[in-house]
């Protein structure tokens, strides 16, 4: 089968290509990046992308998908939905799942749901330590054979020092990337929300940027030491960007990625006490949001990540402290990534680069976070001048919590290609391309 | 005087009020201070209502003068206590609510061990809510009546001078009073350990207050000194070495209080625990005012209850309660 991703504007840092070219697609892989204008090949099918950015595949770094055990949230049939939905033609799987993804069982299992929603690919990432408990190395070697592309204990951050050491000299061996979802557990006991004014006006518990800062200092510190990947999960202070920063300069293999939350809201969102705005890390002050578009600006962050996690609206309807951390992100991440470009914070090849380029690096995901010929044919096209609303109702998440619902973006993915299949085509896309075309047209 | 009307549906804290409204809940307050010295204590205000005291963590003195307010306005008060842990275990506070919206209340007057509950609350039903206090939030009308003593011996607040001493992290009284006396005029100055009066407190309202380590700097001069409980049973892990260290430091004795203006009121939210964070002869003296407290209670309660589920419009009618009171006299 093959697919022209005709008249696009194609953007591929990789690949050092920023301008209009087609793309044609053979059996799942590119077969190469062509002159506009040329012949048709025989037996393409043509798809459309006047005026439209052609990106090679965004790829999420950090899903939740709740399947094995918490189906009630989301299964991975309906996260891979919900990915190709927002432009993501790849999602790592958080290993917290139940039973935790620690085991090449769990893996293989996660892999085959995967393979048979067709829509997404989705990549596990395996425990750290048995369990994610934090004491015990988990079989890395075996799930890497398995198919998991990185290591993290998300969520519940090892704690010890020592444990964390061997696990990095462990995983090094295997050439995973760390994860470290950086919070220093006995900073944050009890916490809900960031430590600051907020927290005091609200009189709940805070948890302070320090408890991210230490974790993330001590893992770029422990990086130096044993030489493994290291990659600081979804940064949201001032220090944890500064810390990455610092280890850069000093050549460290240290990375991380931010969620688009963490740039768009402060923790004065909370002021109601609406249980969506409740996620770990906690929304910051601005001072924190300020810091992170200094990262992004500077290219110290990295990557785009969602932290999708989706919960069930009866959890999400307890009390503030008792209401479960996190928030969906699957189909908000790229609009809330386009406010950056709108707002003049980054470019749109800087764009593609923390959604595409790098998340691809970070993870050693071969052949793909480009276009180049022969990659797998993952592509996301986008539209930069769409205006849209975020409608929760719509979500193809099985869960519904999100603080975005009815927030007005401009710029969208309106179609997603995976292994040359297209698996999501925005319901407008008639409309948008015409539109496209007469703008073309009048030029 | 422009009549001012009090037209918010909850009273769910200090924060967002105007001093106008802050003032004219003061005032009906006063009108209804009254009622309790009759011998017959009860006006037909609210003759045919219904207030439910739903209360999620255990409360005597609170919940008591909640239902004497609902009592002696004629409304029909109906206490319902809840435990949080049954409520983690079953119910949830939405299915709490629904049920009780079922059955059409006029007034819900909640106290909840966790902040935001009444907001919560607040967004699910339509009952009118009052935060009875949550978590480590808000006391509104705590701070009310702590006012209304200020107002009544001191005859204002403006200018005054007001040092809050003790575990200001965890309390939702010192929270309510540092915005209601902020935004009367009142400057606050609050002292207790680092670990329960953190430097970013000062943040808390724009203008007014000040944060001090020693609590022989904030009652320097201060016209009102408020001593907060020790709240044991907020903090998990340790604040303090010891409560005899704690007494040493930070409890009020009889010598701070020289160092005070010469006629300043001594006040507690109360229960005390005698002897840690204050001295029995200054919660026994004169100059304690924590019984007169526990009168006011009831005044701010019958008051806010009567604007949230009285007459029409919620308007302060000062010529309603007195004819009011005429009817009840010619009873």
């Amino acid at each position: 089968m093959k697919i022209l991703i005709a008249n696009g504007y194609v953007i591929d840092p990789a690949a050092g290509v920023n301008g209009g070219k087609d793309v044609l697609i053979e059996d799942g892989r590119v077969s190469g990046l062509l002159e506009r204008g040329r012949e048709i090949p025989a037996g393409a099918e043509v798809f459309d992308a006047t005026g439209l950015i052609v990106a090679p595949g965004f790829i999420d770094l950090h899903t939740h998908l709740r399947e094995p055990g918490q189906e009630y949230k989301e299964t991975i049939a309906t996260g891979a939905l919900a990915a190709v939905t927002g432009g993501w033609t790849t999602i790592c799987a958080m290993p917290n799942t139940d039973p935790v993804n620690d085991s090449p069982a769990v893996t293989r299992f996660i892999i085959e749901q995967a393979e048979r929603a067709q829509l997404a690919n989705v990549f596990p990432i395996g425990a750290l330590t048995k369990g994610s408990g934090g004491k015990e190395l988990a079989e890395m070697g075996e799930m890497k054979n398995a198919g998991i592309v990185a290591v993290s204990d998300d969520g519940r951050p090892v704690p010890n020092a020592g444990i964390m050491r061997r696990a990095m000299e462990y995983a090094h061996g295997f050439e995973l990337t760390v994860v470290d979802h950086c919070q220093d557990a006995s900073l944050t006991l009890g916490g809900v929300m960031h430590e600051g004014r907020w927290s005091l006006i609200l009189g709940l518990k805070g948890m302070p940027a320090a408890a991210e800062d230490v974790h993330a200092i001590r893992d770029c510190v422990l990086a130096k030491l044993t030489g493994a990947a290291v990659h600081i999960a979804h940064v949201s202070t001032r220090g944890s960007v500064d810390a990455v920063r610092r280890a850069k300069e000093l050549g460290l293999p240290v990375t991380c990625e931010v969620a688009p939350h963490h740039w768009t809201m402060t923790d004065g969102a909370l002021e109601d006490y609406d249980t969506n705005t409740k996620m770990s890390p906690p929304l910051r002050s601005r001072d924190h949001v300020e810091a992170l578009l200094e990262g992004l600006r500077d290219g110290t962050i990295d990557a785009i990540a969602t932290d999708h996690a989706p919960h069930h609206a009866d959890e999400k309807g307890l009390e503030f402290d008792q209401a479960p951390f996190g928030i969906t992100g699957l189909e908000t991440a790229v609009g809330l990534a386009f406010d950056l470009v709108n707002q003049g914070v980054i470019d749109l090849e800087r764009l593609v680069q923390l959604c595409s380029t790098n998340p691809a690096r970070i993870f050693g995901l071969k052949d793909r976070g480009t276009l180049m010929a022969n990659s797998h044919a993952d592509v996301t096209i986008l539209d930069p001048a769409h205006e849209w609303v975020f409608d929760v109702a719509a979500s193809k998440s099985k869960s519904r919590n999100t603080p975005f619902h009815g927030r007005a973006m401009t710029g969208a993915a309106v179609a997603t290609i995976v292994g040359g299949r297209l698996v999501y085509l925005n319901p407008d896309y008639t409309r948008i391309t015409q539109t496209r075309h007469r703008n073309a047209s009048a030029k | 005087m422009a009549s001012v009307t009090f037209n918010r549906k909850h009273l769910l804290g200090i924060r967002e009020l105007e001093p106008g409204e802050i003032t004219h809940l003061l005032d009906t307050a006063e009108t209804f201070r009254e009622i309790s010295k009759r011998d017959i204590k009860k006006v037909p205000a609210l003759r045919g209502r219904t207030v439910i005291n739903l209360f999620f963590e255990p409360s005597t003195r609170t919940r008591t003068s909640f239902e004497i307010a609902a009592k002696r306005l004629s409304a029909d008060a109906v206490n319902v206590s809840v435990s949080t842990s049954s409520v983690s275990k079953g119910e949830t506070l939405l299915d709490t609510a629904r049920n009780l919206e079922a059955m059409s209340p006029d007034c819900i007057v909640v106290r909840h061990s966790m902040a935001g509950a009444p907001q919560q609350l607040a967004r699910m039903g339509n009952a009118p809510i009052v935060n009875a206090g949550d978590g480590s939030h808000e006391h509104p009308t705590q701070a009310l009546l702590d006012a209304l003593t200020i107002r009544e011996y001191k005859g204002r607040l403006e200018g005054l001078k007001v040092a809050i001493i003790g575990d200001v992290l965890h309390s939702r009284v010192a929270r309510s009073n540092i915005h209601l006396l902020t935004k009367l005029g009142a400057t606050v100055s609050i002292a207790g350990p680092g670990t329960l009066v953190p430097a970013e407190f000062g943040e808390l309202v724009e203008t007014g207050l000040r944060v001090e380590k020693r609590i022989e700097d904030a009652i320097d001069g201060a016209d009102v000194v408020m001593v907060l409980r020790i709240q044991r049973e907020r903090q998990d892990t340790a604040f303090f070495p010891s409560m005899r260290e704690y007494a040493v430091h930070y409890g009020l004795r009889p010598q701070h209080l020289k160092s005070a203006a010469p006629d300043a009121i001594v006040m507690h939210p109360g229960p005390i625990n005698r002897g840690i964070e204050i001295a029995s002869e200054i919660a026994d003296g004169s100059s304690s005012l924590i019984l007169d407290q526990v009168t006011n209670g009831v005044a701010v309660r019958m008051a806010v209850l009567y604007l949230l589920g009285g007459g029409s419009h919620n308007e302060v009618d000062v010529d309603k309660v007195e004819l009011v009171r005429n009817q009840t006299q010619k009873l």
